[in-house]
């Protein structure tokens, strides 16, 4: 069981597909970093910019893969305008408030996807779909290799945003001290929209990067929401490189656990562990604010 | 009735109480002062089951409470008020305070009385029914007055209960936490309204750095050079005298 | 007070009667679901209106009722009513459990939200996977119509039971309200510390407050098995009677007797609504009351119920009453 023949490939597979929960929980730590709010509706967003992906690849054959602008500045728009319009009006400011409020979007996205969108599963036939890549421990298939790599340069690419760009430079400001901020002059609901906006743009990136390797139907969210808070909550709320550390090391973990366990309890074990994360060691691995 | 023995506390490197030692007879109105920082909250949280104190021990009524669990220590008859007021907002004031009763009494007919009556003696009778996030800042603090003496409490703990208060007002809360006294419960509070402290109190320690430099009747206490150094800086109180000619300093 | 009684046992004989009254299968079956989810979401209520713990998890309490019923009937052939303890047995372990270790632990708002989330989906994944519950195809209990065996031919049986249910959450919900008990809930609900510094064990409340929320929701599993004949984990564990639960109290009014009631009745004329005028199409009625949630938290954070007393406030009738969430 222990071979490598086996177990390389399962860590291979399992930190590519880390790399891409990694971009899903980056969106959602930057989310609390700033907002400090935890989105339930991430999942959903996630679903509905799946969605977008195959109706691009559909009727216009548009390869994932180039979709990826699109489909970024798209949930980018989704995302600005939800906190804008919605998110903030509702919820008073509450924790809670804002919680219930993200529940009451993801369930009406999830339905309208239902109902617009029937339950049936949907995936994409690329025609490079199953090429395998040779990467001599073990053979990964093409559109495995290329998420991975992405998902690495779009991770890179928003860290330099966050910590090089005056943009990032003002949300940081607001993430760490919002009256401090604002008495600088920087306008926080407008930061709040932008982060928020920014978060769910990361899902339209991964989006374009899943579709090719899973499927998406309406639940699908759901089966992603949980990991991803796992992945954050993991690495720390609000730590940039812990959520991307947890991506990998839950990817792997996932992967170890469908190997040694079977598909539906490795499932339990990303559960157990976010548990046992929160119970025992709630900021995270890299003591990131709690 | 309280007796606080070589209570310890620090938070990181930082030593917030260093060995205090203070003892509050039953009947006294006690007042602890001292400069902001010096860690009177922190010796409250500690006397009132909030903070686990490094070393030292807390008796009350001769039974050793350190370390004892909060809502333990208020059944045995030591309430503490918070400095940062904490009503419950969503419950009307007789709701508030009837949570104070419910200490010592079970039936709701009955704690929901005693609120009422609690809430007269502290100027609250009018607002009763009122939900408390709608109360001024004054009004809170009378508030959490009224929640600790619906306890039937035998000690008080006072945490700048007149912080923020104008003169008037202030003068109100003196009435009142006299006639507290009056009515048998003793009285330990934090202040830095000095005008409160000198004509409350019967007593006075003076915490500085996180320990006792001073202990002593107010006027005693008001001309101790060590405590007006505490206050205004190293060689103050020569300075003072200096300047009016050996004139006794008061308090600030 | 006097007014509320003579409301309260009109309504009362209403309901009693209605089964004679409505004659159409459709309706009584609908008034009966209703009556469920007022019941299911007054088991919420306890835990996320009075004690302020926000789960999103209730389908755990829920779901183990529902199997333990399940089981035990179809393993040991013990009577459906007996049944019933065990399962309310169930939720209120599963209440106590799941409460030590998140309460224990200091886990509150969201975390608190999202870990009895997490504890929903662990039980849904092993019921899916466990042998004793039958895996992804789920139980079937053995028809055998008759009161003693807590099945009904007629629409009317189950009805009067539901019925009987809701008066029970309500008169627990009334209870609460005014015990020493449900003050102190609330005072751990509003404000924590104060509470803890006025005598209040804040851990122990909660805990009690779990562990009934659990028991009232294993009992509902029970009836619910009973009127379906079918448990299986999506309908156990799944999403759709966490949300339910919440959605009812939210909408109605949480921490308020009868807020999930008429949060209840409100969402299911809505639901029925749509459905008859969109012809059954599939999610729309989630949708409208994704929307409705919103709106409520946005203009009635009170619910309707509070909506109802700020209007009554306002134009003069009835007596000053506390908000309940403030």
């Amino acid at each position: 069981m222990l071979e490598l023949t086996i177990l390389a490939p399962a860590l291979i597979n399992g930190a590519m597909t880390g790399a891409v929960y990694a971009l899903i929980a980056l969106g959602l730590t930057l989310v609390f970093g700033v907002l400090h709010i935890i989105n339930f509706a991430h999942g959903s967003l996630l679903m509905v910019a799946m969605y977008g992906v195959f109706f691009l690849n559909r009727h216009l054959g548009l390869d994932p893969y180039l979709a990826i602008p699109i489909m970024t500045a798209a949930m980018f728009a989704l995302g600005f305008g939800l906190q804008k319009s919605v998110i903030s009006r509702a919820s008073h400011g509450r924790d809670e408030m804002i919680l219930l409020v993200t529940l009451g979007i993801s369930l009406i996205i999830e339905n309208l996807a239902l109902y617009l969108w029937s339950a049936d599963t949907r995936n994409v036939q690329l025609p490079y779909g199953f090429a395998v890549v040779n990467l001599g421990v073990a053979l990964v298939s093409r559109t495995r290799l290329i998420a991975f790599v992405a998902a690495v340069v779009l991770s890179a690419l928003l860290w330099l945003l966050i910590d090089r760009t005056d943009l990032g430079k003002a949300i940081r400001a607001v993430a760490r001290e919002k009256q401090g901020a604002r008495v600088v002059g920087i306008d926080v609901e407008h930061i709040y929209a932008m982060s928020f906006g920014i978060g769910v743009a990361c899902l339209g990136a991964a989006a374009c990067l899943l579709l090719p390797i899973y499927y998406v139907n309406p639940q699908v969210g759901n089966v992603f929401v949980l990991v991803a808070f796992t992945i954050v909550v993991l690495g720390g709320m609000g730590s940039f490189v812990g959520a991307f550390a947890g991506g990998i090391i839950i990817g792997i973990a996932e992967s170890l656990g469908g190997l040694f366990l079977g598909e539906s309890l490795g499932q339990i074990g990303i559960f157990l562990i976010f548990i046992a994360i929160l119970l025992f060691r709630p900021t995270g691995l890299f003591r990131a604010r709690a | 009735m309280l007796r606080v023995s070589g209570l310890s506390k620090s938070f990181g490197g930082l030593r917030a109480v260093d060995g205090v030692s203070l003892q509050v007879d039953e009947g006294r109105i006690v007042a602890l002062i001292g400069p902001n920082g010096a860690g009177k909250t922190t010796l409250f949280a500690m006397i009132s089951g909030f903070l686990r104190p490094d070393g030292g021990t807390v008796a009350f009524l001769g039974v050793d409470i350190t370390g004892l669990a909060r809502h333990r220590i208020c059944d045995l008859g030591l309430v503490r008020t918070f400095q940062l007021v904490q009503p419950f907002a969503g419950l009307t004031v007789r709701e508030n305070i009837a949570i104070g009763a419910h200490v010592r009494l079970a039936r709701r007919r009955d704690a929901l009385a005693r609120a009422a009556e609690v809430a007269q003696r502290v100027h609250l009778a009018r607002q009763l029914d009122e939900p408390a996030a709608r109360l001024t800042v004054a009004g809170r603090k009378r508030l959490e007055l009224a929640r600790a003496l619906a306890t039937q409490p035998k000690l008080l703990l006072l945490d700048e209960v007149m912080a923020g208060l104008t003169p008037t007002e202030t003068e109100e809360v003196v009435q009142i936490v006299r006639a507290i006294r009056d009515s048998g419960v003793t009285v330990l509070l934090i202040e830095h309204v000095m005008q409160a402290v000198m004509r409350l109190s019967e007593q006075v320690y003076v915490l500085s750095d996180g320990q006792i430099i001073a202990e002593g009747r107010p006027a005693d206490i008001a001309a101790d050079p060590k405590v007006i150094e505490a206050y205004l800086g190293r060689g103050a109180a020569a300075r003072m005298a200096a300047a009016a000619g050996t004139e006794p300093a008061r308090g600030r | 007070m006097g007014r509320n009684a003579v409301v309260g046992a009109l309504a009362l004989g209403l309901a009693l009667a209605v089964p004679l009254i409505v004659q159409s299968g459709f309706w009584l079956n609908l008034l009966t679901l209703m009556l469920f989810f007022g019941y299911l979401g007054g088991s919420w209520n306890i835990l996320g209106g009075y004690a302020g713990q926000f789960s999103f998890g209730h389908a755990a309490f829920f779901g183990t009722g529902a199997y333990v019923t399940a089981i035990l009937q179809l393993s040991l052939g013990l009577n459906p009513w007996v049944t019933m303890l065990f399962a309310a047995a169930g939720g209120a372990s599963v209440g106590l459990v799941t409460g030590f270790l998140s309460f224990r632990y200091g886990l509150r708002g969201s975390y608190f939200a999202l870990i009895t989330l997490a504890f929903s989906e662990v039980l849904r994944v092993l019921a899916t996977t466990a042998k004793i519950t039958n895996g992804g195809q789920g139980l079937v209990i053995p028809l055998r119509t008759g009161l003693g065996n807590f099945q009904f031919a007629g629409k009317a049986g189950y009805y009067y039971v539901a019925l009987a249910m809701t008066l029970i959450s309500l008169a627990a919900a009334w209870c609460i309200e005014h015990s020493r008990f449900g003050a102190r809930l609330m005072a751990v609900r509003e404000n924590e510390d104060a509470a803890e510094a006025l005598g209040v064990n804040a851990f122990g409340h909660k805990l009690a407050a779990i562990t009934i929320s659990g028991m009232m929701a294993g009992a509902g599993g029970t009836f619910y098995v009973q009127m379906f004949f079918y448990v299986d984990p999506a309908i156990a564990y799944g999403p759709a009677m966490s949300v339910e639960s919440l959605l009812v109290s939210i909408i109605g009014g949480m921490g308020t007797v009868a807020g999930p009631l008429l949060g209840s009745i409100v969402l299911h004329l809505v639901g029925d609504l749509t459905r008859k005028v969109l012809a059954n199409a599939p999610g729309i009625s989630l949708v409208l009351y994704g929307v409705l949630l919103i709106l409520i938290l946005r203009y009635l954070p009170n619910g309707l119920i509070g909506g109802a007393r700020a209007l009554a406030g306002r134009v003069g009738l009835g007596t000053a009453r506390s908000g309940s969430t403030g």
